[in-house]
């Protein structure tokens, strides 16, 4: 399988991730957000389809998202948007967003999108992992998507072990008990959590999310997980200063 | 064929638990022990006596003469608006609140809508003397303003929901955001028979109490346990699973469930759930949903603050698509109808939600003796000022 996420994490280096929401500020802007961050050295970008509840995500994502979808995004569009992305990206894309409005497209037909559009993977937090072992993964993988699943730093190491043994890819560790956007600055515990992944030795290698915002964050979080994910800092961003200067933003991670 | 929740939390395609990892533990911890712990002598025997000494259980079973002779059958009020806090909801809080202490949890966390949860939880964390935290839309708290100042006055923080649409669905997410953020010492105490497993079947469980109830009380008055018919509103659901579910999987009883139409089921302004929605994901739970085309949530509207909620619980969705149920809706103007018309025939002012149950006697016809037992989920007090601008009564 040639999925470029899978080609990324071999690469000899630590990972920057960023999330951005679909349609956020304006309706027009995914390609020139996505093109941006690619030149700008980001490794990989989830994109996030914007949901009208979303359960784990935090005042600036959920903010973000209101917006978007008072703009006009939905599945469709934003795969109309994208239709012609691999022709300018080349880095790794995964579309990030809650389970209903997948449903309703239709799961077959939303992977089948995807791999049309050059979507490396999904990560969808509250499709667990039993569902979509039985209903689900022979849709993705016929697709050639990855899923990426989440711990967090109540998962036990039983489940953790499990997560790693039906991931393919990368898994998606949650930095502490939070929704997005909500810690500010990482203390003992969290590098205590990371140390404790880190000497599980999984298969999978972990990229960090939730309450990274700036370099130092970016640094603790990858001294021992292979990346990290920046998604409300960036948000923030882009509230505050538009989208014509994510070079700003990039160069302040690393 | 049961009609109950399957080990999973699955009631034939719906129910089950999507929920975001970060969620896991604390749903799993609940999954494992809720039904063990019900069944514990102690537990059981401490709900029971706080049923009864606390909140004045068992309610009546009233045979509503005047209200039988208009509309020529035999109809009992199940008086659940008789209840401490005067609605249902306290029979889940007291069951929700002994829960938590089981599992050692010192700080609870509920969402409301109208405030009668919201309520019920306050006032069962004053009983315990435990922390109570309730989120509420902004928009709800502006308009009602008596229920705010009766949880603050029992001890609990009302935080304002100010996302999305700043209603019941938005102070949900922030319950569950509230969680996801107090994973270890915190319980969420949900108000309906809706969430993630094992939410739904654990509130029918506690909510039980109305139909085993209606079982002996009509065995008193009629030599029989077994209505024609149980008739109750259904906004998230939860009245209406307590009155049905000891007669679930009998279906000789049958099972009418009356959803709010608004300004009409196809006015743009309604919660009729059952007609409007499509199967979806909402709040952790596969059921009917209203949304989008695109699987965006809508807002819903009612006159009924308590049920003007865009789901419906996943027993409801089972019994709807099963055809088990027989669902119908019913707009403001039938509903304040029907509950003037309960004031005035029986000396009963009913809740808004619970007038709605009274208002399908004007188009659904029963026989001379059929027994039919309306769940009069909760009392109108709460509901005096949208009473009184309808029908310009000051």
């Amino acid at each position: 399988m040639s999925n470029r996420i899978i080609k990324k994490l071999e690469e000899d280096k630590k990972l920057l991730s960023i999330y951005f929401t679909a349609g956020y500020p304006e309706i027009e802007n995914t390609v020139q957000i996505i093109q941006d961050l690619e030149k700008n050295g980001v490794d990989m970008i989830e994109i996030g389809l914007p949901f009208s509840d979303p359960l784990a995500d935090g005042p600036t994502i959920q903010a973000s998202s209101t917006t978007a979808l008072q703009n006009g995004m939905t599945s469709e569009v934003l795969f109309n948007q994208l239709a012609d992305i691999r022709k300018s990206v080349s880095i790794p894309l995964i579309i990030m967003g809650y389970f209903n409005p997948m449903m309703q497209y239709g799961v077959e037909e939303f992977c089948k999108k995807c791999q049309e559009i050059g979507i490396d993977g999904l990560i969808i937090p509250d499709l667990p992992v039993d569902v979509y072992n039985e209903d689900y993964r022979a849709i993705f993988e016929k697709y050639g998507l990855l899923n990426v699943f989440l711990i967090t730093p109540q998962t036990s190491e039983e489940r953790i072990r499990f997560i790693d043994s039906v991931s393919n890819g990368f898994i998606y560790m949650v930095s502490s008990a939070s929704v997005t956007g909500s810690k500010s600055g990482f203390g003992n515990e969290q590098t205590h959590y990371f140390e404790r992944i880190a000497a599980m030795n999984l298969k999978n290698p972990q990229i960090v999310g939730f309450g990274i915002k700036d370099s130092e964050t970016f640094q603790q979080a990858t001294k021992t997980a292979k990346g990290a994910i920046i998604g409300s800092a960036f948000i923030k961003h882009l509230t505050e200063k538009g989208i014509n200067t994510i070079s700003d933003f990039t160069k302040t991670i690393r | 064929m049961s009609y109950q929740a399957n080990e999973k939390g699955y009631y034939g395609e719906f129910g089950g638990a999507f929920i975001p990892e970060m969620l896991y533990p604390n749903c799993e911890e609940l999954r494992q022990n809720y039904v063990r712990i019900m069944q514990e002598e102690s537990f059981k025997k401490e709900f029971d006596s706080l049923l009864k000494d606390y909140v004045g259980r068992p309610t009546p079973l009233y045979f509503a003469e005047r209200l039988s002779k208009k509309y020529k059958t035999k109809i009992y009020l199940k008086r659940e608006d008789l209840c401490h806090t005067g609605a249902h909801k306290v029979n889940n809080t007291i069951g929700q609140i002994l829960m938590a202490k089981k599992l050692g949890k010192n700080r609870i966390i509920a969402e409301t809508g109208a405030g009668q949860h919201g309520v019920a939880t306050a006032t069962v964390c004053a009983l315990m003397g435990i922390e109570c935290v309730v989120y509420m839309g902004e928009i709800d708290i502006a308009r009602q303003a008596p229920n705010v100042a009766r949880m603050k006055m029992l001890g609990a923080e009302v935080r304002p929901a100010l996302s999305g649409s700043r209603t019941l669905k938005d102070a949900t997410n922030e319950a569950i955001r509230d969680w996801i953020n107090n994973p270890v010492d915190t319980h969420y105490i949900i108000g309906s028979v809706v969430g993630p497993h094992p939410y739904p079947d654990m509130v029918a469980r506690f909510q039980s109490v109305i139909s085993e109830e209606i079982k002996w009380q009509l065995q008193e008055k009629e030599g029989r346990e077994n209505p024609d018919f149980v008739v109750a509103c259904v906004g998230g659901g939860s009245n209406a699973a307590g009155a049905y579910y000891h007669y679930l999987d009998n279906e000789e009883v049958g099972i009418i469930a009356v959803e709010a139409a608004g300004h009409g089921i196809h006015s743009g302004e309604s919660a009729a759930t059952s007609a409007l929605g499509k199967i979806g994901i909402i709040h952790g739970s596969k059921t009917l949903l209203m949304q989008t085309p695109d699987g965006q949530i809508t807002e819903p509207y009612s006159i009924s603050a308590g049920l003007d909620y865009p789901g419906v619980g996943p027993m409801h969705a089972n019994l709807f698509a099963s055809g088990r149920g027989e669902f119908i809706s019913i707009t403001d103007d039938e509903a304040m109808t029907a509950g003037l018309l309960l004031s005035k025939l029986e000396g009963i002012i009913p809740a808004i939600e619970s007038s709605h149950a009274f208002a399908i006697f004007e188009t659904r016809k029963f026989k001379e003796n059929d027994i039919v037992v309306v769940n009069l989920s909760g009392r109108g007090d709460k509901d005096l000022n949208t009473y009184i601008d309808y029908f310009k009564l000051a």
